[in-house]
């Protein structure tokens, strides 16, 4: 019998799988994914929208609410650009804070993505121990901001709280658990054998294909490709500190570009964290951490500012771009966010054909998915939604171009 | 046989299995209790309360049945309850807690073990079918991996049972080697040389690998995979019926217990501590209480948080390979000990440990 027949199976919107809604239209044979289809769409909230309708300072709260778990890396990502438009000089010291406040966003992200991988896979103790981990990370971010999630730790010029010499040792306290627990999770994540059994060759990404697709953060770097913003394009104080590109080969000497490749590279992220926000405090020189402390005054100086600029950050996720346009009034003119997931949406196409429905959830899960960033266009007309090729899209952002240049 | 004796041993009967069918699902949803509060605290959480199964059960049968529309509504309402039945009736054929099994000596055969064997099969098959009738893609996925799974652990099964029996009818006054009544009367352990105490001791380890893909858990339970298909085979079923599935699961860890009991430790107390009478009773059910918790907490719990899932071509490899080795490692330790015993003199392990 060679005859044999496909049938379709829907991951999505809503699926345990998945911690945000997508969906995923699969054509399956036995157990075997021939093809794969990318429904997006299903959590567009306005942001945006609602952004071009406040003042700069404004905005810094509601780009936290882009993504629960990049809620550093929105603001951060939005400052950069207000600052380069209106010119403003960040205190260095403020630039060593916003660095720790980055890289402990990355491990708190990181572990948590550690727990749902593993959840994904079945292997729920694990999710628990990743779990009691980033308690403490959390409970770190806490002291150091005031919050657990959304930080409000970002403003134009600098940054909102000061780190003082009499935090320090609570502070290398909770980064020397991180350490110790570290190894431990180091261990049930790479030398587990039914982890292995389940991640190794599966979900392969070439490095080609990376490049192809555009693949950014810890996915593109689990592929082999060297790419990292905080090292090609560096802002904060990134260029003073001591750091290079994590690939898997650091670690195994091979780069297979397969989910326990992407485990790796999230896991030496986070000790690459923990080194960098102890230079971060060696190294951090004393002095004002705000460029312009009086709000009202900021917000005549931003009022004034005139001007287009890109702020690029890397998230935990990968690189995180955000477009800004001032025109002299309140409201920016434009703003538009194009979150890591974007980008790595395509690449699960190459990862998934050919393996099995059991390898969806993790697979879909190792390139960090975060569908709330990633929704930005919903186009709902008369009630019923539709499909824009390439030719529409192209059209369509020509048109908006020179509307904005007008 | 008189008429007397007839409607004595039909009431037997009958008051056995009502209180066999109260002991298992009663035992059963207690230690599901319990194996959640283990792994809870294993894993550092506080978990449920242990009365949490008995209120899940009470709840899912006051909700709301759903079938869904392209579902055939007399086997996906069938389904459920056959599982439950045949995995009660599994518990009739087993000795439990010191007494002899239900129906011992009145429909029992030559060939106990083998009945239970298929008795066993059942209630998987009551799920795929089940699964099949609900219509749904997430189900027959479920049910596809489900008869996979069974294909897989019945070979290593089978050449357990098959061992047992079969050093069982080498020895010499003992007929019936498949029932579960001579088996009890003469543990293994106590006749089998150095060799094959280790043969026995391999297949003991390949029962409770076993266990887990009989009862559907972590790490092979790929047909219910909740964050693959969604609960799978179970994904369509709610209230009563889903209800009836969870009590099925419940009985069958007993079920599934008290074979490895019977196999492989039929011993009692009562004997060591002298005792006959109510106390012995008591004395011995609550030894077998314990050896069942001790069976579940090793073949359930502690393999169900200490691994991932596995792919269900994992599970079948893992099953036909690994396991079946180990099983026939253990089958040829066995067959060998009864010669190297007999030609070099050996002493069986209880002698040379002196507790006879």
């Amino acid at each position: 019998m060679n005859k044999t027949i496909t049938y379709q199976i829907p991951i999505g919107p809503i699926h345990p799988a998945l911690k945000e809604p997508v969906m995923f239209e699969f054509e399956i044979e036995g157990e075997k994914i021939k093809d794969v289809d990318v429904h997006l769409g299903q959590v567009h909230r306005g942001i945006e929208w609602a952004g071009m309708r406040r003042n700069s300072i404004q905005i810094l709260y509601l780009a936290e609410r882009i993504c629960g778990i990049c809620s550093y890396s929105h603001p951060a990502a939005f400052t950069l650009a207000v600052e380069r438009i209106a010119g403003i000089e960040v205190p260095e010291r403020a630039e060593y804070l916003r660095v720790i406040q980055a890289e402990l966003e990355r491990i708190c992200s990181h572990i948590l993505w550690a727990g749902v991988a593993a959840h994904e896979i079945g292997f729920d103790s694990v999710l628990f121990l990743t779990w009691q981990i980033r308690e403490k990370a959390l409970d770190l971010t806490e002291y150091l901001t005031g919050n657990r999630v959304t930080k409000a730790i970002m403003m134009i010029g600098g940054v909102r709280r000061d780190i003082t010499e009499d935090m320090l040792p609570t502070i290398r306290k909770s980064l020397d658990f991180l350490k110790e627990n570290f190894e431990k999770l180091r261990k049930v994540f790479l030398d587990d054998k039914t982890v292995q059994m389940r991640t190794k060759n599966c979900g392969i990404l070439t490095k080609e294909d990376a490049l192809k697709l555009c693949a950014v953060g810890p996915t593109t770097r689990a592929s082999g490709v060297k790419k990292d913003a905080r090292l090609d394009q560096p802002y904060f104080a990134y260029n003073e500190l001591d750091f290079d590109y994590v690939t898997p080969d650091v670690l195994t000497g091979e780069v297979n570009g397969d989910v326990y490749d992407r485990i790796i590279v999230r896991l030496l992220e986070v000790k690459q964290s923990i080194d960098l926000i102890e230079q971060c405090l060696d190294r951090m020189p004393s002095g004002e951490i705000l460029a312009e402390p009086k709000i009202q005054k900021l917000l005549i100086q931003l009022k004034k500012a005139e001007g287009e600029a890109i702020g690029i950050i890397e998230a935990p996720r990968g690189e995180d771009i955000h477009f800004v346009k001032l025109v002299g009034e309140e409201h920016p003119h434009s703003w538009k966010v194009r979150a890591p997931t974007y980008n790595n949406i395509l690449p699960w196409i190459p990862m998934l054909k050919g393996e099995q429905i059991a390898d969806i959830p993790i697979v879909a899960a190792s390139t960090d998915p975060c569908m709330s960033c990633t929704n930005r266009v919903a186009i709902v007309k008369n009630g019923h939604r539709d499909i824009l090729l390439a030719e529409d899209l192209h059209r369509l952002s020509v048109e908006k171009t020179r509307r904005l240049m007008k | 046989m008189d008429i007397g004796t007839v409607s004595i041993t039909i009431l037997t009967v009958i008051f056995g299995a009502i209180g066999v069918t109260l002991f298992g699902i009663i035992i059963g949803l207690l230690y599901k209790g319990i194996d959640r509060k283990i792994a809870a605290h294993m894993q550092g959480r506080v978990g449920p309360p242990i009365r949490q199964p008995f209120l899940d059960v009470i709840k899912l049968f006051v909700k709301e049945n759903i079938v869904p529309d392209n579902a055939i509504p007399w086997v996906f309402h069938l389904a459920p309850i056959i599982g439950l039945i045949a995995s009660i009736t599994i518990l009739l054929y087993l000795p439990i807690g010191g007494f002899p099994a239900v129906l011992d000596g009145i429909i029992t055969s030559k060939g106990d073990l083998i009945l239970l064997l298929y008795l066993l099969i059942i209630p998987s098959l009551a799920l795929v079918t089940g699964g099949f009738s609900s219509g749904s893609p997430y189900a027959i996925v479920g049910a596809q991996r489900e008869m996979a799974t069974m294909i897989a652990y019945e070979f290593p099964l089978a050449i357990i049972i098959v061992t047992i029996a079969w050093r069982l009818s080498l020895m010499q006054n003992v007929s019936h080697v498949f029932t579960l009544s001579t088996i009890t009367s003469i543990p293994l352990w106590n006749i089998l040389g150095p060799l094959g105490f280790i043969g026995m001791i391999l297949l003991l380890l390949t029962l409770i690998i076993v266990t887990p893909a009989e009862l559907s858990k972590i790490p092979f339970d790929a047909p219910e995979a909740e964050t693959e298909i969604a609960g799978g085979l179970l994904v369509e079923y709610s209230g009563r019926n889903l209800a009836m599935f969870y009590l099925t699961d419940a009985v069958k860890t007993v079920a599934m217990g008290s074979i490895i009991i019977a196999l492989f430790f039929p011993y009692n107390l009562s004997p060591i501590l002298s005792m006959n009478g109510y106390p012995a009773y008591i004395i011995d059910f609550l030894f077998y209480l314990l050896k069942l918790f001790l069976v579940i907490l090793f073949s359930v719990t502690l393999i169900r948080v200490g691994v991932a899932r596995l792919k269900i071509d994992q599970i079948v490899y893992t099953y036909w390979v690994p396991l079946t080795l180990l099983a026939l490692i253990g089958l040829i330790c066995i067959m060998w000990d009864q010669t190297i015993m007999t030609q070099f003199g050996i002493p069986s392990v209880v002698e040379i440990l002196g507790l006879t």
